[in-house]
C-alpha cells in the first residue's frame, strides 16, 4: 500500500459514516428548515420565532446556560484540581464522581423528581422535621424560582463530571516543575492556579466548555421530568413542533436555529480561550 | 550577605534513606558544587535548601535565620531547574519578570530590571518570543535571567546545563561562572558531570549514598581524594588502584615493586593517576591491552598483576597492544586507602 495514500484509506470508513449518518440528514432537515412544499422560503423560521412562546424559551435555555455552566466549570475545576493533589485512591475518587455520566439524562431529570415532588424525599424529611405539616407541591406554575433551581441542580449532579474528565487529564499534563518554578518566585498557590494551571490548561478548557455549551443547549429530557411545561426550552419546542405539531418545517427551523446558538457559543469560547499566537502549550 | 548552613539535615522517603544526617557550610558568595551520580542525594538536599522538599529532621540556616518553617519565596533563593521551567504561555519578557511581577513592583521597576538582566544574559532581542520559538540554550539563558532578576542571595542550581550539547556546554559554563562572580550571589550548583564541578566551583562537596564524602577545593578534591569513592568518581579516567602488601616500615610491596608509604599495620590500596605515571627503567611492569590516541595524549590501558591499570602518556610515544611497559609512580602523587574503611591513609 502506498504510504501517502495509507491514512486516507484509514480514515474512509468513519468518513463515509458520517456523511451517510451525520451530513445526508442534515442537509435533509436544512431543505426541510428552508421550504414548506415549494422553493426556497424562510416561512418556517418566520413561524417559529413568531411564535409568543418562542422568546421564552429562548430566554429559558440562556439563562439554564449561564447559570449552570460557570457553577460547572468552578465545580469542576476544582474537584480535577483536588484530585490531581490525592496520592492514594485518585481513581476510586474519580469513578465516583463520574457516575452520574453514566445516567440517561431522563434518569436523573425522574432521580431529581424523586426528591422534589410532592410525595418526594425532601417532602418527607421536612415533614419529618416539623418544617412543614403536610407535603408540600413543590414543582409548580407558583414556584418558578424552584423549579429552576430544581433543573439547576439535577444538571449540576448530572453532567459536571464530563467537565471534570476532561480537565483532570489536562491538568495531569502540566509538568510539576513549572508549579516549583512558580513557588520559588513568590507564587500563592491561588496565584499558581491563576497564572500557571488556568493559562496551560485553555485547551482542555476549550474543549470541556465547548462540549458542555453545547449540550446545555441541547437540554430536554431534564426540565421534561422536572418542570413538565413549566419551563419550557428550545429543545422541548422542537420537539412539540415534530411529534404535537407534527409541523417538520418548523421542527427542523429550530433545530437549525439551536445549531446556529451552539456555533456561535463555540466561535466565542474558541476566541476567548485562544492561546497567543506564538505560544506553546 | 548569605552564608548557608546545613546542620544534620537528614531525609526519609517512606523506609529510603536518602540523605543522612548532612552538615555543610557554604560561605557568602562562594561557589558549591554538589557532585555525585544520580540518586545520590544532592538534588534532595537542593531542594530542601530551597523549600520545595522538608527536611526529615535538622536544619537550614539562610544568612543567619533559620529558613525550614519558610516558604521557598521568603528564602531569599531563585532556582534554575534542569528542564528550565519556562512558562510556555509567558513571553521571555513576563518569563523574567514573573518573580518581580510576584512582588507587585511597580512596572518601570520590573521593565527596567528585566531589560539589564535580558542584556547580562545576551536575549535582550527575544523578549518578545514565547519559549516554544526558542532554541534550548536560549531557554536556559531565559531561565538564569529570570533567577538573577530576583536579585537573589542565594542561587539555586539543579544540572543546568545537562540539557545542552557538548559545544554549548562548554561556553554556557564559562558565561555562568562569569555572570555568577559579578552578580555577588552565593550560589549552589548540583551537577553529575565533574568537568562543570572542576571548572565551576569554589568548593566541591562530592556526594555518595546520601552522605558527603569530601567538601574542598577542585584541586584539593582531585589531588587529595579523602576516600577511595572521591578517587574513582573524580577524574578521568579515574584514579589506578592496586593492593599494596606491608614491607617493612614505612615500605609498601606494589606489584612486585617496593614504594616508600605510610607507617600502618595493615595491608592498604595503593592509588595513582593514570596522569602521574612515566615510563622509566624501573617500576610496575604493565602489558598494554589497548591504545587510544587522544590527540594530546595517549591513553593506554593495561595490565598490572591480573589488575586493569590505566596511564595517560606523552602522544610521540609508541606503543602497540601487547607491548611491556615499564611505569614509575610520581612519588609525590602516590595515595594510599584503608581498605576497609574505604578512607585516604597519610
Amino acid at each position: 500500500m502506498n504510504a501517502r495514500l495509507l491514512p486516507y484509506v484509514l480514515i474512509l470508513p468513519v468518513t463515509l459514516f458520517l456523511c451517510l449518518f451525520f451530513l445526508y440528514p442534515f442537509v435533509l432537515v436544512s431543505k426541510q428548515a428552508f421550504s414548506t412544499g415549494a422553493g426556497f422560503t424562510l416561512d418556517n423560521f418566520r413561524e417559529v420565532t413568531g411564535y409568543w412562546k418562542f422568546p421564552i424559551t429562548m430566554r429559558n435555555t440562556l439563562l439554564l446556560a449561564a447559570a449552570v455552566v460557570p457553577i460547572q466549570l468552578a465545580l469542576a475545576l476544582l474537584m480535577a484540581t483536588m484530585v490531581n493533589r490525592m496520592k492514594k485512591g485518585r481513581d476510586l475518587v474519580l469513578y465516583v464522581w463520574t457516575i452520574p455520566l453514566g445516567i440517561s439524562d431522563l434518569a436523573a431529570g425522574i432521580i431529581w423528581l424523586a426528591i422534589f415532588e410532592q410525595s418526594g424525599f425532601l417532602n418527607s424529611m421536612m415533614n419529618g422535621l416539623g418544617i412543614v405539616d403536610k407535603p408540600v407541591n413543590l414543582l409548580t406554575f407558583q414556584n418558578p424560582g424552584i423549579v429552576f433551581l430544581a433543573i439547576m441542580l439535577a444538571e449540576i449532579w448530572r453532567a459536571t463530571a464530563i467537565m471534570l474528565v476532561i480537565l483532570v487529564a489536562g491538568i495531569g499534563l502540566i509538568p510539576k516543575e513549572y508549579y516549583e518554578a512558580a513557588e520559588v518566585f513568590g507564587a500563592s498557590p491561588w496565584k499558581r492556579f491563576l497564572r500557571i494551571t488556568l493559562p496551560l490548561l485553555r485547551p482542555s478548557l476549550q474543549t470541556a466548555l465547548v462540549l458542555r455549551v453545547i449540550l446545555a443547549f441541547e437540554i430536554f429530557a431534564v426540565v421534561a421530568a422536572l418542570g413538565g411545561t413549566l419551563f419550557p426550552v428550545l429543545m422541548g419546542e422542537t420537539y412539540a413542533y415534530q411529534f404535537d405539531l407534527l409541523n417538520s418545517g418548523a421542527a427542523a427551523a429550530l433545530a437549525l436555529i439551536i445549531l446556529a446558538i451552539s456555533i456561535a457559543f463555540t466561535l466565542i469560547i474558541l476566541r476567548v480561550l485562544r492561546v497567543p499566537k506564538g505560544a506553546t502549550i | 550577605m548569605a552564608q548557608i548552613e546545613i546542620k544534620n539535615v537528614a531525609k526519609r522517603f517512606g523506609t529510603y534513606q536518602a540523605l543522612h544526617d548532612i552538615n555543610l557550610t557554604i560561605q557568602d558568595q562562594e561557589f558549591m558544587v554538589l557532585l555525585g551520580a544520580s540518586g545520590c542525594g544532592k538534588t534532595t538536599l537542593l531542594r530542601i535548601i530551597a523549600g520545595l522538599e522538608t527536611a526529615t529532621t535538622g536544619e537550614v540556616w539562610i544568612g543567619g535565620r533559620r529558613v525550614d518553617d519558610l516558604a521557598p519565596k521568603d528564602r531569599g533563593i531563585a532556582m534554575v531547574f534542569q528542564n528550565y521551567a519556562v512558562f510556555p504561555h509567558l513571553t521571555v519578557f513576563e518569563n523574567i519578570g514573573f518573580g518581580l511581577r510576584m512582588q507587585k513592583l511597580p512596572n518601570d521597576e520590573v521593565k527596567d530590571r528585566v531589560e539589564r538582566t535580558a542584556e547580562l544574559m545576551h536575549i535582550e532581542q527575544l523578549l518578545k518570543r514565547y519559549s516554544g520559538e526558542l532554541s534550548g540554550g536560549q531557554r536556559q539563558r531565559v531561565a538564569v535571567a529570570r533567577a538573577l532578576a530576583m536579585e537573589p542571595d542565594v542561587i539555586l542550581m539543579d544540572e543546568p546545563l545537562s540539557n545542552l550539547d557538548a559545544l554549548l556546554r562548554m561556553e554556557m559554563r564559562a558565561e555562568l561562572k562569569g555572570v555568577l562572580a559579578a552578580s555577588n550571589t552565593t550560589a549552589i550548583y548540583v551537577t553529575h558531570d565533574q568537568v562543570e564541578a572542576m571548572s565551576m566551583a569554589d568548593r566541591i562537596s562530592v556526594m555518595h549514598q546520601g552522605e558527603i564524602v569530601q567538601a574542598a577545593s577542585p584541586i584539593e578534591v582531585y589531588r587529595n581524594p579523602a576516600a577511595e569513592f572521591v578517587a574513582g568518581f573524580i577524574g578521568n579516567p579515574p584514579m589506578n588502584f592496586l593492593p599494596a602488601a606491608p614491607a617493612g616500615d614505612g615500605k609498601w610491596s606494589v606489584a612486585g615493586q617496593v614504594v616508600d608509604g605510610p607507617s600502618s599495620g595493615k595491608p592498604l590500596k595503593f592509588a595513582i593517576r593514570p596522569e602521574d605515571m612515566r615510563p622509566a627503567d624501573t617500576g610496575l611492569t604493565a602489558t598494554a591491552k589497548v591504545v587510544e590516541p587522544l590527540g594530546a595524549h595517549l591513553l593506554i590501558t593495561c595490565e598490572v598483576q591480573g589488575s586493569m591499570f590505566r596511564a595517560v602518556l606523552d602522544s610521540d610515544m609508541s606503543v602497540k597492544p601487547g607491548d611491556q611497559l615499564t611505569l614509575a609512580p610520581q612519588p609525590d602523587r602516590m595515595r594510599w586507602f584503608d581498605p576497609d574503611t574505604t578512607l585516604a591513609v597519610a
